[in-house]
């Protein structure tokens, strides 16, 4: 939907791929890539000839990364949030923070776009310091990519967004999901709209949910094998449903309007 | 104890319609859904609540405002910018106490809130772990270490040797929490470019943790060429394919109707295939019973 919504516009923008866990729109734009940078944060490092193994980090650190291994103070790099807590408390000022390299922001050039996308180190955790920083992009229109759940990458995703297209299916699962992400939309006080993908006769259930929650449905994309076909085939919506880009286009000024 | 997640990478490639599709054809077992941001296996195995537990996952400072000198500092030694106008922004506050430590006037106290909830359902098919986390709270990896946990604890007292977990999308946090100690990885993915794409970072993360991962294809039919191409990239990875899932309307209305699609559709294409690679990843990971490598995530 992202995707589509960007090639129908096809205008100056940026669009930021946030699902760094499985970064896929540059599949769909083929974004020329121009730069890369590594994203860094912060981690401790125990000078073992200051430490004395008070324990104080290991007590301190709310996520469990500081471990004592016999008279020896250990980091669990996977485990640091970067939070530097342990710097703080250490009264043999042992502790110094440096930079761990937890992935790479990507970017360059589709058509009339700025694309930015990110991608997580394999192991690695957190995805949070990577959206974080494919966020730090500025542009007069900007559209977000963000990953599913309800979670930190989510909140972090569509935090400040003017806002939120939520995309759906019209099933139990779809309707539990959805019912989640608009509690996450009214935390952040981002308004919001809902897309139900594989729709059927039988919308009932999101929309007794967007009925009760005062959420506007914005489109229905119709269930149908062709567009499974050639979205597995590599092509966009627009591709796949021909005449769907008015759709899209009008959807969008609804969407002004409706805005933050 | 075996222990088997099924993962995918993309989201809504099946793994919930797999996991409950296979607990069908089980004589016996424990399940934990371990998707906590987005639970959904409890919507198709109905059962009895057996227990229901809060689950205080969120740890936020708090500025007592008549403590409070306005010096800054906590602001200036938050590493998550959670701190502006001498007050905590609780959805972005990590609970690591940094300001707590750097404030002179003892104006910052840690709480330990309530994030959601950890709950046991004894489905037909056995006992069923599984939590809800609160929309927009962090600490999903942490839940799910929990879930795990008690998934573990359930498969002792119940005398029940297999563990199945519904495991989230993803490859970060909660994705390696769900997959650390497990016998066996089945990736479910769907012939499409990002679901190719996802299955690829799968891979790489299981090698990673040296976890055996095997792959079926969802909806194979849908792109035969794509299947193949699938196939041969996880040949080239010496990944096993254990199956191709037919695309099958049944699925829907068996998600519809809210119940695992054996009980509803017993002789469904996707039904059968499933049965087969069930009773093929069962084989397996009883095999490999105990080569997992187990990470320490909280």
């Amino acid at each position: 939907m992202a995707c589509a919504l960007a090639l129908a516009l096809d205008r100056p923008m940026t669009f930021l791929d946030c699902d760094v866990e499985g970064a896929n729109a540059h599949l769909f734009l083929g974004p020329e890539m121009l730069s890369r940078e590594e994203v860094f944060v912060p981690y401790p490092i125990i000078d073992a000839n200051r430490c004395d193994s008070c324990g104080k980090c290991v007590e301190e650190c709310q996520f469990g990364a500081m471990i004592r291994l016999g008279k020896k103070v250990k980091l669990m790099s996977n485990l640091c949030h970067g939070c530097g807590v342990c710097r703080l408390v250490c009264p043999k000022a042992a502790i110094t923070m440096a930079g761990r390299p937890v992935g790479i922001v990507h970017s360059g050039n589709a058509g009339l776009m700025r694309f930015y996308c990110g991608e997580l180190r394999t192991g690695e955790a957190l995805s949070v310091p990577i959206i974080r920083k494919i966020k730090e992009q500025r542009d007069d229109l900007v559209i977000i990519d963000c990953p599913p759940g309800t979670s930190c990458p989510a909140v972090e995703s569509v935090e400040g967004s003017d806002f939120a297209l939520l995309v759906t299916e019209p099933t139990p699962f779809g309707e539990h999901d959805l019912r989640g992400m608009i509690t996450v939309c009214r935390r952040l006080e981002v308004p919001c709209g809902v897309v139900i993908n594989r729709s059927s006769e039988d919308d009932g259930i999101i929309e007794a949910l967007c009925k009760a929650e005062g959420v506007p449905i914005l489109m229905r994309i119709p269930f149908d094998r062709k567009v499974a076909e050639a979205y597995a085939k590599g092509g966009t919506l627009l591709e796949a449903m021909p005449g769907i880009k008015d759709r899209l286009l009008d959807m969008f000024l609804e969407i002004r309007g409706l805005r933050r | 104890m075996t222990k088997i997640a099924v993962m995918s990478g993309k989201g809504g490639t099946g793994k919930t319609t797999a996991v409950a599709s296979m607990a069908w054809y089980s004589d016996g077992l424990v399940l934990a859904d371990c998707d906590v941001d987005a639970a959904n296996l409890a919507l198709t195995m109905k059962g009895r609540l057996r227990t229901k537990d809060d689950y205080k996952g969120a740890l936020k400072a708090v500025i007592d405002e008549k403590l409070c000198v306005e010096c800054g500092k906590c602001e200036a030694n938050c590493a998550f910018g959670a701190i502006s106008d001498f007050r905590v922004v609780d959805i972005h506050c990590e609970g690591c106490g940094a300001c707590r430590v750097v404030c002179p006037a003892g104006a910052v106290r840690m709480e330990l809130r309530k994030s959601g909830e950890v709950l046991v359902l004894d489905t037909d098919r056995g006992p069923m772990a599984y939590a809800e986390l609160q929309p927009g709270e962090s600490n999903s990896g942490k839940l799910v270490t929990l879930v795990r946990r008690l998934a573990d604890d359930l498969s002792e007292s119940d005398g029940l040797d297999t563990v199945l977990i519904d495991g989230p999308p993803g490859t970060g946090c909660p994705a390696i929490a769900s997959i650390t100690g497990v016998d066996l990885i089945l990736a479910i993915t769907e012939p499409s470019r990002s679901g190719e794409h996802d299955l690829m970072r799968l891979i790489e993360l299981a090698h990673h943790f040296s976890i055996p991962i095997c792959v079926a294809v969802n909806k194979w039919d849908l792109h035969p060429g794509v299947t193949r191409e699938i196939e041969e990239s996880c040949r080239r990875q010496e990944v096993m394919v254990v199956g191709r899932i037919p695309y099958d309307p049944n699925v829907n209305k068996a998600i519809k109707a809210m119940r695992p699609l054996p009980s509803q559709f017993p002789d469904s294409p996707a039904a059968l295939e499933l049965h087969r690679i069930w009773k093929e990843v069962i084989s397996r990971a009883k095999d490999r019973r105990g080569s997992g490598l187990v990470l320490k995530l909280e």
